[in-house]
């Protein structure tokens, strides 16, 4: 069978217009992944099973990826007031600057498929499919890959559950492992857990910081009454 | 009014059999103590190891393990309590009659264990309802669950039927029903009942103290 480089040339000859790209893993491994564009996903995922031999999806997770801020130096040209030879005068004047540019995180619905036609013959190990949302806070849906493999149905609702992802076209899109009633996304990376750090008898590490601040907390509380 | 012991044993021999009616009723409910029949996780295979035949709690009038919490006297925690399930817990004891003991097993339910600092899991089944016996462990073999219960009889047989320390039943004004937690937004509300898991002496300072 194909690898995932041949899969992506054989995928944009076979659907036309399709956004699918390579995502290289560069670890010893090399089980590079496919990412291909929320619109296609659809069309992408009944190809892979019905031509490319992807029958079961083994696996279906999430990654929360959060806001990368990156900075960069750079060099411009500014004109600036100076004293030269005590005349007041323009000059240019190369500043080195540091530009931080922020690039917007996004939520990632990872599929892992496995053909059990071809099983353990299969040359080249399970397909990583990947899907990524628009942004981590209110552009969070992502078609749902369920009417394809059934297999994904329970995954993508704990998905839902701990990451939010909205998954479109899902059947029975509830919460699968937290009660209804809940709000938050645990798996998330900027989760915090409620604060019932009063009685920590062996602290360390985190939660010797968080058993401190609610102790700090708990202090001021006493103070400001 | 308890009997002198080498009274006792001196009428015994004459053939005269002594007893008081607090002994004699708290010989009869410590051995027959009823356990409910529910796991929470691994710690409850343990628990049926303990029932079988190698390790027998019937010798401990034990082995009536049963399906309503209306005909059972104990309830043995065995597992993790998720946020989730808590609620269910406590429904359950209160649904217990009196006189009902609780026997909190392994880490995860004395504690939370492993995932105390999950975001899913009860830091310990004694934040809502009161815990006769811990037994810490992961889990705890069945000998430790013939402990915890060995530890409960004597504790059910040095119950007085009056005065300050009686035991709930035997108390009219005593609290006998306890709030169910409700699930919320972000965790269970309330959070503890502090009637039943007042903070432990010293929770304000722990910690600080093995860093200084």
């Amino acid at each position: 069978m194909k690898s995932a480089e041949e899969l992506v040339e054989e995928l944009k000859s076979a659907l036309p217009g399709v956004d699918v790209a390579l995502v290289v893993n560069p670890s010893p491994s090399a089980q590079h992944s496919l990412r291909v564009a929320a619109e296609d996903a659809l069309r992408v995922a009944a190809y892979l099973r019905d031509q490319a031999g992807y029958d079961y999806c083994s696996n279906a997770t999430g990654v929360d990826w959060l806001d990368k801020e990156t900075s960069e130096k750079v060099k411009t040209t500014r004109t600036v007031s100076k004293q030269v030879d005590g005349v007041e005068q323009m000059v240019e004047e190369v500043v080195e600057e540091t530009v931080k540019r922020v690039e917007p995180g996004f939520l990632e619905a990872v599929y892992h498929l496995y053909s059990m036609k071809r099983g353990h013959s299969d040359p080249h190990p399970p397909l990583v499919l990947r899907m990524r949302t628009e942004n981590r806070a209110d552009r969070v849906e992502l078609p749902s890959l369920t009417p394809v493999w059934r297999s994904a149905e329970f995954q993508e609702r704990e998905i839902f559950d701990l990451y939010g992802i909205v998954f479109k076209g899902h059947r029975d899109l509830r919460r699968l492992l937290m009660w209804e009633e809940f709000e938050d996304h645990p798996m998330r990376r900027d989760y915090v857990d409620p604060d019932d750090y009063e009685y920590e008898p062996t602290p360390h590490d985190e939660v010797l910081k968080r058993a401190e601040e609610h102790r700090a907390q708990m202090a001021a509380a006493e103070g400001a009454r | 009014m308890a009997v002198e012991p080498d009274l006792k044993i001196e009428l015994g021999k004459q053939g005269v059999f002594v007893t008081t009616l607090n002994e004699l009723y708290n010989w009869g409910r410590r051995n027959s103590v009823w356990p409910m029949q529910f796991g929470l996780a691994c710690c409850a295979i343990e628990m049926i190891a303990t029932t079988m035949a190698r390790y027998d709690l019937a010798r401990f009038g034990a082995e009536v393990f049963r399906p309503s919490p209306r005909q059972a006297d104990l309830m043995i925690i065995s597992g993790t309590v998720t946020k989730k399930m808590a609620p269910q817990v406590v429904r359950l004891y209160n649904q217990m009659a009196e006189p009902r003991y609780v026997i909190a097993m392994g880490a995860c339910a004395i504690s939370g264990g492993p995932f105390k600092q999950g975001y899913n899991v009860l830091k310990g089944i004694d934040r809502y309802i009161p815990v006769d016996v811990h037994i810490p462990g992961c889990p705890p073999r069945p000998e430790a669950l013939i402990h915890a219960f060995m530890t409960l009889q004597k504790k059910i047989a040095a119950q007085p039927l009056t005065g300050e320390s009686r035991p709930r039943h035997l108390d009219a004004l005593a609290q006998g029903e306890f709030p169910v937690p409700v699930p919320s937004a972000h965790d269970l509300e309330p959070p503890v009942n502090r009637l039943v898991w007042p903070l432990p002496a010293g929770a304000a300072t722990a910690g600080s103290g093995e860093t200084a």
